[in-house]
């Protein structure tokens, strides 16, 4: 499952991080790293970017970066 | 003792309340050197041999963004004697990362540990000794938005300053990453040394596979594949690839680090306050039409409110001025032209822009509080996707919609977007964003031409300027801005109260600015614009301003508006002077057509346009380029006259092609 499947108000563990270059750094650089605990806050009013809160701040990413972010299985928060 | 040092830190980790702690009012603001990226810098308060220079807001040292490569490159090659690293206490984590990849740069360092009032607040704890001997740094707690700590901090730097010990660790990784960046390090060592770059960073660097570092290094093909080879075995060992391993392993470490040193049972005040806010400020339906109410109330205030009286006693003091200065000349009995330059050039040119200050201050009070209180974050959440069509950010908005008010401060304002790329294409797109001075413009137009249809002309022109705008966007993000954008991954950061020193400093420096540019650039355009209208070609003073070397200048680029439906020399002149203040065109027709009033004037309009070259001549209008002051803020802003010219010539281009096409589509379609 990846995190743009997510519905606001739940999380999960990162599996893994896709895509690629600038956008796939400044993810990891965010703290977005395998392992790493997410929850899905909100979606913003026209439906996108999604509101995020991970190693205790808020963080906002687009559905599409969303997309490249695999969730553990089974591992819901 | 006379040294440099470099405040390094995330954004919104309190970095500019901290730099105006420590530099109080004494700032040098300018530009890094060939990119927009915004450097600050001054002496520090009590010692001023010691000049603090502010590095952008960033959260790594990766080598993709303007922000970032600038810190690296200053860090490396101004060699500053320590780096003072601004950390946010409520967010220790990730704000850890950056500090550990500044520890690599081998530079002496201290960690000032900010926001530590919200941290005991909640009742949560930092042990700050355990962490300063984990990290084998110095970290001193502070609260730079309560000026606390802040004489800790110094002493602290200054002893760092003097031992010159760079940090004592920084070996934070483990296994796998640690045998790769050894090894590395090792074939490295003299290309590092040569290059003049810290072997650790460059070994990290290697690892992570940083283009620039390679290249700078000059390693031979034989040594690269060796690199290379080492940095799979390392990625088949932990299987994951190279970027995500160095993340990780620096979260890790961090990840372990806190468990040992911070006590955290709670959200902070803050953080819990910031949640409840923003299930109002970005509601799912209240968010948008929020923003949209405040951005009127922001407009509502500056123009009517406060700006107007405002903007009316300045013009009031400067006509008082302007009055007196000219009857004292007289009266020292200065030559009929000195008179004139003085008091019609500099003084109504000068004049005329610097009314504009109050209205520029007050936007800039507002801007600030908007950003400084973490909201403009949010406009940027619930924006975004409006904007991402055109290759921008939800950070853009702002500057934009400030644009309808005035181009200058919208301008300005574009030094608050996290990225160099967004930063340029906005300075471009916001002029095309129909500013308050071209009311009258249209007012004029439309009482002249389309008495019955006022609102739908007005409304017309507006959405021109907006649908070139995007086309711009669009057409700017596919040809020069082409390539991948900055991605949007941006922290909201906790609300907080907006720090009344911090405001005043802001709105201070753009003031200064502003009226730096209008006795430079405005001076310099004012006194052009005079002598062209006040001279002839024989360079004697003209009574009748149609035999100016304007009118001439005027009448000789005429023709080149046939194809725009309109060839007149009163047209072309106004346009030119337009260039001054766009409310000149208003003045500048009315005085060449010798019109006594308002409806004289449309009968003259009458046999200069017809009504679709009326409606050209507005499209023109709307998107040339904008007037001087405007003009200086994008050269200020992108910082170079090239591409100031660029952008100028761009603008004037666009509105001549859609005057144009407005035209000859027009004549067509009218038969």
């Amino acid at each position: 499952m990846t995190l743009d499947a997510i519905k606001p108000g739940s999380g999960g563990v990162i599996a893994a991080i896709g895509g690629e270059g600038a956008l796939r750094r400044r993810l990891l650089d965010m703290g977005l790293t395998p392992g790493t605990k997410v929850q899905v806050r909100k979606v913003a009013p026209m439906g996108d970017p999604v509101e995020l809160f991970l190693r205790g701040y808020v963080l906002t990413i687009r559905q599409e970066d969303a997309a490249k972010i695999t969730l553990k299985e089974g591992a819901a928060v | 003792m006379s040294c440099l040092l470099a405040l390094a830190g995330n954004q919104n980790c309190g970095k500019t309340t901290l730099f105006n702690c420590l530099t109080g009012s004494n700032q040098h603001v300018g530009n890094f050197p060939g990119v927009t990226v915004e450097k600050k810098e001054g002496p520090i308060q009590k010692h001023k041999d010691m000049t603090l220079v502010d590095l952008p807001g960033i959260y790594s040292l990766s080598p993709y963004t303007s922000e970032e490569v600038v810190t690296r490159d200053f860090l490396l090659k101004e060699g500053p004697s320590a780096i003072i690293n601004i950390v946010d206490a409520t967010n220790l984590e990730r704000n850890l990362y950056l500090s550990l990849q500044l520890m690599e740069l081998e530079i002496p360092m201290v960690i000032a540990l900010n926001m530590m009032d919200e941290v005991r607040a909640s009742g949560n704890s930092i042990n700050v000794k355990k962490l300063s001997e984990h990290l084998g740094i110095p970290v001193v707690p502070i609260s730079a938005g309560k000026n606390e700590g802040i004489s800790d901090l110094l002493e602290a730097v200054i002893k760092t300053v003097r031992e010159q010990s760079p940090p004592k660790k920084y070996d934070f990784c483990t296994g796998e990453v640690h045998k790769a960046i050894h090894s590395i390090a090792h074939i490295i060592e003299d290309h590092a040394g040569a290059a003049g770059y810290p072997v650790r960073f460059a070994a990290t660097k290697l690892v992570e596979g940083d283009e620039p570092m390679r290249q700078a290094l000059q390693v031979d093909e034989g040594d690269l594949h060796v690199i290379e080879h080492i940095v799979e075995m390392m990625e088949e060992a932990l299987g994951t690839d190279r970027e995500a391993a160095l993340a990780d392993m620096r979260y890790s470490y961090i990840e372990s680090l806190c468990a040992d040193c911070v006590h955290k049972h709670q959200e902070t005040r803050e953080q819990i306050r910031s949640e409840k806010i923003d299930r109002v400020l970005t509601h799912k339906y209240f968010g948008i039409p929020i923003f949209l109410g405040i951005m009127f109330v922001i407009f509502w205030l500056t123009f009517s409110v406060f700006g107007a009286p405002l903007q009316g006693l300045l013009e009031d003091g400067i006509s008082l001025f302007t009055d007196s200065f000219s009857s004292l000349l007289l009266s020292v009995g200065v030559s009929p032209w000195l008179h004139s330059l003085l008091i019609d050039g500099v003084c109504a040119g000068v004049g005329s822009v610097l009314s504009f200050l109050p209205i520029i201050v007050l936007l800039f009070f507002f801007l600030s509080l908007l950003e400084d209180s973490g909201y403009m974050a949010r406009v940027a959440f619930v924006m975004d996707k409006l904007l991402r069509k055109i290759g921008l950010s939800g950070r853009s908005f702002v500057p934009m919609l400030i644009g309808f008010g005035c181009s200058v401060p919208a301008i300005m304002a574009t030094r608050t977007l996290a990225s160099e790329r967004d930063r340029k294409m906005t300075i471009v797109l916001t002029p095309f964003m129909s500013c308050s001075a071209k009311l009258p413009i249209y007012a004029m137009i439309t009482a002249a031409f389309f008495p019955h249809s006022a609102a739908l002309v007005m409304i017309s022109v507006y959405t021109l300027g907006i649908v070139v705008g995007i086309l711009s966007g669009l057409l700017l993000k596919n040809t020069i801005f082409k390539g991948n954008p900055v991605p949007f991954v941006m922290e909201l950061p906790a609300y907080r109260m907006p720090s009344p020193r911090s405001v005043m400093l802001h709105m201070w420096e753009k003031a200064k600015d502003f009226i730096r540019k209008a006795f430079t650039v405005i001076f310099v355009a004012a006194i052009v614009i005079w002598f062209l209208q006040s001279f002839d070609f024989t360079l004697n003073m003209v009574e009748d301003s149609t035999k100016s070397i304007l009118a001439f200048v005027g009448s000789a680029i005429a023709p080149a508006f046939i194809p725009l439906g309109f060839n007149d020399w009163r047209a072309s002149t106004a346009l030119i002077t337009g260039l001054t203040a766009k409310e000149s065109v208003v003045s500048t027709l009315t005085v060449l057509t010798g019109a006594a009033s308002d409806g004289e004037l449309g009968a003259i309009l009458s046999g200069i346009f017809t009504p679709l070259s009326a409606f050209s001549f507005l499209a023109f209008t709307v998107l040339y380029m904008p007037c001087v002051a405007a003009f200086a803020a994008t050269k200020r802003e992108l910082g170079s006259w090239r591409s100031a010219l660029l952008t100028a010539l761009y603008q004037t281009g666009a509105a001549y092609l859609v005057a144009m096409v407005i035209f000859q589509v027009g004549r067509l379609l009218i038969g």
